[in-house]
């Protein structure tokens, strides 16, 4: 497997492309959350960040997503700078973040409703992905009455209804346990081979980086920088018994490498 | 259930107590308080401890109680008969009226404060520096500006039920989860979207424990505002019959003012429970 370093890989039509991007966050003690990152992801691809916590993956993560500005550098999402949220850019949060006061299916539907989309625009729709999603059946129970794998179901579910150009996925299979987490993993898997649409999902499981994405980025710790970037050629469509597969145990190795060395050079840095 | 109402608040397991009380109906064991502290109050009365003619017992008080709720319309020597549903409606009213107005009032502003900080820096200075201002301590103002009429007493309640449903409604509003807010942005949702179906439906728990405070205080200020500027209800009454010494009356009074306090907390729970669906269900 090749790693180039820094990441850098130009593509005619890129669908996320973050130039240069540093990110302070202010205060008393300012902290240095990225420095001088370069990122592209291609239309369509499926990309995830790995690296140690607090290494400002989920910061990248609200940047593309317009809920945090850059203190350098540029962040284009289709050619154009972000400029704030919005639905063409989908986040699936890691507690789900669904609205505690409506049913899953008002949650499911908020965005068009939000949005005064006609009914007959989404309602069909929206109910297929709630189907889709293996919820039918909760329709009107409210997110208390979930378990955190049907709540993160219905945080997934909205956003397919949404139809947006990319996804960004904040450690979203991170609270969960590890029976949910399979499940949750293949839900994801084969509602992806349907979309193909792009993804940024943000994880610190290495297993999961592997078996979901077509590239993996892995990053160094604070200041947070890309280290390396791994492209996953594994064939579609995967499931979990892939794990075992010598191919993917090399790439976990290789990957392994990449945050062992991080995590001594930042060692060694600190001395 | 508690003064404050919260019920099955307690922590299980942590009530030990007497275990002859353990072993009781829950019901039995709500009762053995209220009906021991009358009897001990009664038996007290008979055996000549309390100040005579003046504390009445509890048998006494029922009495004047029964006359005043139901004796006939024109009863002669006792001025009270048949009187007390219109002496009650009147403080309900005013109550009502003072509160519907605090809360109409309050909630929208505090939204606006919790949810703008341009708004919060305009109104909240004056608003914080009026509230330790006693609604008693606004007696004397209301009576110059309104005269001795209900709009006095309106006045009185509004103000003592305007703030705790202000500064709870405000923190309700201030109390949005940060990713609530950037899952309704990312989804497209307007400021105006935000505020109706994000923000509002989050303050609804603050909102109604403020609504809860301000309805502890309307009844506090609809008895202050009839002990002096108006002539009519539960407030005037007490004062009135403690002059021309009718203390059965009066604590027939005091115990009436209780009983409409409750039954106005218990109106705002149930009322609660029917809005705020979601954070009973589980």
């Amino acid at each position: 497997m090749s790693v180039e370093p820094g990441g850098v890989v130009k593509l005619a039509e890129s669908a996320i492309e973050l130039t240069g991007v540093t990110k302070i966050f202010g205060g008393a003690n300012p902290v240095k959350a990225l420095d001088d990152v370069a990122l592209t992801v291609a239309q369509g691809q499926f990309v995830a960040i790995v690296g140690p916590s607090g290494c400002g993956k989920s910061t990248i993560l609200n940047l593309v997503a317009g809920f945090e500005e850059p203190t350098a550098g540029s962040v284009l999402v289709n050619g154009a700078p972000v400029a704030g949220p919005g639905p063409d850019r989908a986040v699936v949060f890691q507690e789900a973040a669904l609205f505690p006061w409506l049913s899953v299916w008002e949650n499911t539907v908020f965005s068009p409703k939000a949005r005064s989309r006609p009914e007959g625009e989404y309602k069909e729709k929206a109910r297929q992905f709630l189907a889709r999603v293996g919820l039918s059946e909760f329709h009107d129970h409210l997110p208390a009455q979930l378990s955190g794998g049907m709540k993160q179901r219905v945080g997934l579910a909205r956003t397919l209804v949404m139809e947006p150009q990319l996804f960004l996925m904040d450690e979203p299979f991170g609270a969960l346990d590890a029976q949910t987490r399979i499940d949750m993993q293949e839900l994801l898997l084969s509602v992806w081979d349907e979309l193909r649409r792009t993804v940024v999902f943000i994880t610190h499981d290495v297993d999961e980086a592997i078996l979901l994405a077509d590239v993996v980025f892995v990053m160094s710790a604070r200041p947070g920088r890309i280290r390396s970037r791994v492209p996953i050629d594994l064939p579609r469509p995967r499931s979990i018994d892939l794990i075992t597969d010598p191919t993917f145990v090399a790439l976990k190795r290789e990957i392994f490498n990449q945050i062992r060395h991080e995590a001594s050079a930042a060692r060694a840095g600190a001395h | 259930m508690s003064a404050t109402g919260t019920t099955g608040s307690t922590i299980r397991g942590a009530a030990s107590g007497v275990p002859v009380i353990r072993s009781l109906p829950a019901w039995l064991v709500v009762l053995i308080v209220p009906v021991a502290t009358l009897a001990l109050w009664e038996l007290a009365g008979r055996a000549g401890l309390l100040p005579t003619g003046l504390i009445p017992t509890p048998t006494m008080t029922a009495n004047a109680w029964y006359v005043w709720a139901f004796g006939p319309d024109s009863g002669g020597f006792n001025a009270y008969s048949g009187t007390w549903g219109g002496v009650v409606a009147n403080s309900a009213q005013r109550v009502a009226q003072g509160y519907v107005l605090a809360v109409l009032i309050a909630v929208p502003t505090g939204i606006l404060i919790g949810w703008s900080a341009v708004v919060a820096r305009l109104l909240d200075p004056t608003i914080q520096s009026l509230r330790p201002i006693p609604i008693t301590a606004w007696l004397p103002f209301s009576i110059a500006m309104f005269g001795i009429q209900d709009y006095g007493a309106i006045f009185l309640i509004c103000l003592g039920a305007f703030y705790p449903i202000l500064i709870n409604t405000t923190h309700g509003a201030r109390s949005l989860d940060q990713n609530l807010l950037r899952a309704a942005l990312m989804m497209g949702a307007s400021s105006r979207v935000i505020l109706f179906r994000v923000v509002l439906p989050n303050a609804l728990p603050a909102i109604f424990a403020g609504m809860r405070i301000g309805a502890g205080i309307a009844w506090s200020a609809v008895i202050v505002a009839e002990l002096v500027a108006v002539k009519s209800g539960l407030g005037y009454v007490l004062w009135d019959a403690y002059y021309i010494g009718r203390m059965d009356v009066v604590v027939a009074d005091m115990a009436s003012i209780g009983v409409l306090g409750f039954l106005t907390d218990r109106l705002l729970i149930a009322l609660e429970h029917r809005l705020i669906r979601w954070r009973y269900v589980r």
